[in-house]
């Protein structure tokens, strides 16, 4: 098992050294000169001399490839340059970020699977039931109902039936646990429908297929009781493909957040990405790229994971 | 003709929820065409003193902060979304099958390096590409359209339509009228484009009408971060940003009923693809 997540991890390496280098390439190649492009943004001006000290300042008149080295160099160490805009460290600017985003990812996450599994699997067992066509409903309209709507309509919601609106400043989950996820709840259930109705389309249609194998017609044939053929043979098998999906569905919860903590006023990772880009900050966004394509591949590396857990013979081979 | 009315019948039968679907995305269409015809009012008229007014006879859906009729909103922002979605699914499905039949077709090194590319694109959200290619460009706005918000959108739908397309042109290649053309002496480009390209034109519609769905979805998402369509242009997304953010609470109708156009748009695209695919090929999955 280890020699099978060595391999995984290995393999994981070149992939992301790939994604640098393409990243590298759209944010300093293709746009021209990205302190003059910023500045004409900014003010609609771009002395020549300004931009010469601005070039100067953040290390991009060196030839590119020694910049690329520069940047890879940084970020082995952790260090990702600083911001044009805010002049700050960007690993300082994303670290107080990241914890709250997680946060809401993950508890995105755990409602989805805790609500898609068992939807899924139940509408595939009763296809075509009331109940299958309410799920297929839902989730089909999961994947048309905007998140950031979806956001307004809850808070429009809490506050005409409880008269309470999420509060504006954070709450660390340490100093109040109650109060934080009283806040974080919301914005992980507006992005969350989403991911549960992707989630519970793919269960539905893997558990339809398997249950269609040969292997399920002999363990009923050999009288196993119902339960077990779909606990044991049918659900074993059919989650694997919904494992990947929740992998890469995590993995793309960022793209969720970018627009659902502008509605809760969350001050997290996407909103440091649409404030990144509204000003032009290309360091920022060349690190922000950089932490989403990281956290796919290490997504992708769980799902892996899972797989070597799930399915032996992926281990032996 | 007779053929048209035939297979029109045929998906009709055979596709129950195909034809609520395109009824739908029909009504969405006539109303971005004859939108002139069909709006009470001047999208962007201000009128102070009806504002904030809630749905009744005069604003069937009310009235924004400005006053502005949010039926008539609706209506044109229809044109808005169908614009920017056809053009930048169409941009982006168009780049994406090409890239798909060449590497499919010549194999080999192509084949590899635009795989692998691919795969790289396929690791990032859909509106983190956007977004990037957002805070590249400027604005260039050519016929009331902003050309680079339509590559914005346009750009992640490409390296999942050419995944699609490689992998149908995949078994096209294999057939034997491609060996025939390649024995008559014809050139690469012809055998792609008049051999292999119609064979594809399944798929391809099929991706088409699914990202006009995305396409109207992330121009909503990009309009509502204050990063797509601009005011005072009536778009559904932008519609639920600024003024409405502060007034909802006191005139709910401002973002209710933007909200549900995005929604309706999104699931009749949706569903209309979805009933395409099966109509279509059966056997295909996207």
């Amino acid at each position: 098992m280890l020699k099978y997540i060595g391999t995984r991890f290995a393999l994981m390496l070149p992939a992301l050294f790939g994604v640098a280098v393409l990243t590298f390439v759209m944010l300093r190649i293709l746009p021209g000169d990205v302190v003059a492009a910023r500045m004409l943004a900014e003010t609609g001006q771009a002395p020549p001399a300004l931009v010469a000290q601005e070039r100067e300042r953040l290390g991009l008149n060196k030839p590119l490839p020694a910049q690329f080295l520069d940047w890879m160099v940084g970020m082995v160490k952790g260090d990702f340059g600083v911001s044009m805009w805010t002049n700050r460290p960007i690993s300082e600017e994303i670290g107080i970020r990241l914890g709250l985003s997680l946060q809401v990812a993950v508890m995105a996450t755990l409602i989805a699977v805790l609500v898609a599994i068992p939807l899924g699997t139940l509408s595939a067992l009763f296809r075509n039931s009331l109940l299958d066509y309410f799920v297929r409903l839902i989730t089909i309209a999961g994947l048309a109902v905007p998140s950031f709507w979806l956001g307004m309509l809850m808070i429009l919601g809490l506050l005409t039936l409880f008269r309470w609106s999420p509060p504006v400043t954070y709450t660390p989950f340490l100093t109040d646990p109650v109060g934080n996820m009283a806040q974080l709840i919301w914005p992980a259930l507006a992005v969350g429908y989403r991911y549960a109705a992707v989630v519970a389309r793919m269960v539905r249609s893997s558990v339809i297929e398997v249950l269609r194998e040969d292997y399920i017609r002999t363990a009923r044939a050999k009288g196993v009781f119902e339960r077990l053929v779909i606990s044991r043979h049918a659900l074993r098998n059919a989650l694997l493909p919904a494992i990947t999906v929740i992998g890469l569905e995590f993995a793309f919860l960022i793209g969720g957040l970018v627009v659902t903590e502008q509605v809760f006023n969350l001050n997290g990772i996407g909103r440091l990405f649409v404030e990144a880009v509204a000003r032009h900050d290309f360091t920022m966004i060349q690190a922000l790229v950089m932490l989403t394509a990281v956290l796919f591949a290490i997504a992708n590396l769980a799902v892996d994971i899972c797989y070597g857990i799930f399915d032996p013979r992926l281990r032996t081979k | 003709m007779r053929r048209a009315v035939s297979l029109f019948v045929d998906f009709v039968r055979s596709q129950p929820l195909g034809i609520v679907s395109l009824v739908a995305v029909l009504v969405m269409v006539g109303c971005a065409i004859f939108a002139e015809q069909v709006a009470a009012f001047d999208p962007e008229a201000i009128d102070f003193a009806a504002m904030l007014s809630a749905p009744g006879a005069e604003h069937p859906l009310g009235t924004d902060a400005f006053g502005r009729d949010i039926l008539s909103r609706l209506i044109y922002g229809a044109r808005t979304a169908l614009a920017i979605g056809v053009l930048s699914s169409f941009i982006g499905c168009t780049l994406g099958g090409a890239i798909g039949l060449a590497s499919a077709f010549f194999g080999g090194k192509v084949d590899l390096v635009a795989q692998r590319l691919i795969d790289m694109l396929l690791s990032f959200p859909i509106i983190v590409l956007a977004l990037v290619v957002v805070a590249l460009g400027g604005k260039f706005i050519i016929a009331g359209i902003d050309v680079n918000l339509i590559l914005a959108i346009a750009v992640p739908t490409v390296p999942r339509a050419a995944r699609v397309i490689r992998a149908a042109a995949l078994s096209v290649r294999e057939m034997p009228y491609v060996d025939a053309a390649r024995a008559a002496g014809y050139s690469d480009w012809r055998i792609i484009l008049r051999h292999m390209a119609p064979n594809v034109t399944a798929p391809y519609l099929i991706l088409f009408t699914a990202y006009i769905a995305q396409a109207i979805l992330l121009e909503a998402s990009l309009s509502f971060l204050g990063l797509g369509v601009a005011e005072p242009k009536p778009a559904w997304g932008l519609m639920l940003s600024g003024t409405s953010a502060n007034f909802y609470q006191e005139a709910p109708w401002m973002i209710l009923f933007p909200g549900l156009a995005i929604s309706l748009a999104v699931f009749a695209f949706n569903l209309f693809g979805d009933a395409l695919r099966d109509w279509l090929d059966p056997k295909l999955k996207t």
